[in-house]
């Protein structure tokens, strides 16, 4: 830039780059509605023959005579993630409370570099130390402990992977939220005479809540789409699991696991957009709630 | 009546019981998260490092490498990076443009800004196969094949969002003055943008490069879609690529032992290479960190 020193130049130059900005900012801010317009066209077809309550509660899944329902998916999906939020969760809401509240800032300096290298490991790495680690040990010790036979390839070993993997995600969030709250609220507090707990129990988890909640939603809608680690440890048979010892197929896998097949079936592909259609609505879904919820917060400090 | 209440425990006595616990609870939960850390590289590094060799790391696939014979993954670890790299420049090209345009032109209009945010967020959420689906179907629709170019374009989109949230998060912070300094020398709002303000964020498009690289580099569920899977380099970006995450995927999936050592070996060569993204990120962050002006 330092070439361009005639002011007609000058100005010219600055007119192209805010061009690109705005068309790189219109670009960027469509995305959200090309994605939905282009899975909704795409699962199209599969809307023609039967109704949408039962593509998405039917548990006859048989692509080779056209019948998709999506239950034994969607019951795997929601089983999975329910239960790996509220594994992960506690252990981020405690962490949490320990690292903004309790720990001196030597400790969190070491705890941080911790966080931020479980938060960037890749999901398949999450996978393969979930076979090595996870499944055999599901299978070998928990399965024994409640005399169930399992290969490992089940529900439980999907929710501890899944439940490791969004601990990081949660946890980040949920330090944020912490950090906002006025640490004068704190003072007020123990200046009355109440003790460090009672002070986090009675103002700061109160203050906290809806960000809590929030952050346990993004967790939620975090968990619901990822989809290699799960895919590796589930099991990845179609119906809907019944115990935590049965194997699962939540949504993303059977994405993934069908993109080689879904061009020689019909109205498999449309059924694959229309499970990728459902994947993103309930992570928007999920995400507009909580991030309302977060502008709330912050507006009201 | 006394008897009774001397037995049973004072309420200050409960209180200590209740806060007590609750803190060896969140003890063990920091622990939880050192152990699992520590559970998973050890994990990771013991199973893999025993497969790990040269020649896997510097040959490609030869003929029967899926059912155990010579070759190795170089093919997988060049195009993991041409696609990182790829990508994440490409995501630079068009975030960092976006993040400077809100922080700078939009400045006075904060609440388009607020709503520009909140979409930003609303597409950071979006997971990857989403992403890659639809990335899929308009391949489909182009007639388009599988190749680099493909997967550096998706994993591009999914990582923009990335880019502009952690850029514009600093930006947020430059003084206002830095801007109007500038202005009144007489730069123009372009001037402006690129010579103090992406002089001042510094570190953290640093940081958001490295992020957005780490995300680019271990992500599978979008490469599987666009960038399909050989075993030569390629040469051209309408090539189809191998990807590290996939070759790990596809080589754990089958039933021989050596072939699922070397996926616990390519495994720990991504852990090794995130690894060193988060550091040279961390030591980069903290190196430009000097030179702002506070």
């Amino acid at each position: 830039m330092p070439l361009i020193t005639s002011l007609r130049g000058r100005k010219i130059n600055s007119r192209a780059h805010a061009i690109w900005m705005v068309i790189a900012l219109v670009l960027v801010l469509l995305m959200p509605l090309t994605i939905a317009i282009g899975l909704w066209v795409k699962s199209a077809p599969l809307f023609s023959e039967s109704s949408i309550i039962n593509l998405l509660f039917s548990s006859s899944w048989k692509p080779m005579s056209g019948h998709f329902g999506f239950w034994p998916f969607i019951s795997s999906s929601l089983l999975i993630t329910t239960l790996a939020i509220i594994i992960g969760g506690s252990i981020s809401f405690f962490s949490v409370i320990y690292l903004t509240q309790y720990a001196p800032k030597s400790h969190v300096k070491i705890v941080q570099p911790v966080i931020d290298i479980l938060a960037g490991i890749p999901s398949v790495v999450y996978g393969v130390w979930g076979v090595i680690a996870i499944v055999p040990w599901v299978s070998e010790t928990v399965g024994p402990m409640f005399g169930v036979q399992t290969s490992g390839y089940c529900v439980l070993s999907a929710v501890l992977v899944l439940a490791i993997m969004i601990i990081p995600f949660v946890l980040n969030i949920l330090i944020e939220i912490f950090n906002t709250i006025p640490i004068e609220l704190t003072e007020a507090s123990l200046s009355l005479g109440a003790t460090r707990w009672q002070t986090i129990k009675y103002v700061i988890l109160r203050k906290a809540f809806p960000g809590i909640i929030s952050a346990m939603v993004l967790g939620v809608a975090r968990a619901f789409g990822e989809t290699i680690a799960v895919l590796m440890v589930a099991g990845n048979v179609v119906a809907a699991p019944h115990s935590l010892f049965d194997p699962a197929y939540p949504l993303p896998a059977l994405i993934a696991n069908n993109y080689g097949e879904m061009m020689s079936i019909p109205k498999y592909d449309a059924a694959l957009m229309f499970a990728a259609l459902l994947l993103f609505l309930v992570v928007i879904v999920f995400n507009l709630f909580a991030r309302i919820l977060i502008v709330r917060l912050e507006k009201r400090q | 009546m006394s008897f009774i209440t001397n037995i049973l425990p004072t309420k200050s006595t409960l209180r200590k019981v209740e806060e007590y616990s609750f803190r060896a609870i969140m003890y063990l939960c920091v622990g939880i998260i050192f152990f699992l850390l520590i559970a998973i590289i050890w994990g990771i590094i013991k199973k893999g490092f025993p497969a790990l060799s040269w020649e896997m790391i510097s040959s490609v696939p030869e003929g029967g490498f899926y059912f155990g014979k010579g070759g190795g993954i170089l093919n997988a670890i060049v195009g993991s990076l041409y696609l990182a790299i790829g990508a994440t420049l490409l995501a630079l090209l068009v975030g960092l443009p976006v993040a400077l345009y809100m922080n700078v032109h939009l400045v006075h209009r904060k609440k388009l800004v607020n709503v520009i945010r909140f979409c930003l967020d609303l597409l950071w959420g979006v997971p990857s196969i989403v992403y890659g689906v639809f990335a899929f179907s308009v391949m489909l629709y182009l007639g388009a094949r599988v190749s680099l170019l493909a997967g550096i374009i998706t994993v591009a989109l999914f990582i923009i969002p990335v880019i502009i949230r952690t850029i514009d998060e600093a930006m947020k912070s430059v003084p206002q003055g830095l801007m109007e300094v500038s202005l009144s020398l007489g730069a123009t709002r372009t001037e402006t943008a690129y010579k103090i303000f992406v002089r001042q964020c510094m570190p953290a498009i640093v940081t958001a490069v490295m992020l957005a690289f780490g995300r680019a580099i271990g992500d599978a569920a979008a490469v599987i879609f666009t960038t399909g899977f050989t075993d030569s380099i390629p040469t051209s970006i309408m090539q189809p690529s191998a990807t590290l995450s996939l070759s790990v995927f596809f080589q754990l999936s089958s039933p021989m032992e050596e072939v699922k050592a070397r996926a616990y070996a390519s495994a720990a060569l991504l852990t090794i290479i995130v690894l060193i993204i988060s550091i040279t990120a961390r030591y980069f962050s903290s190196k430009y960190n000097k030179s702002r002006i506070k």
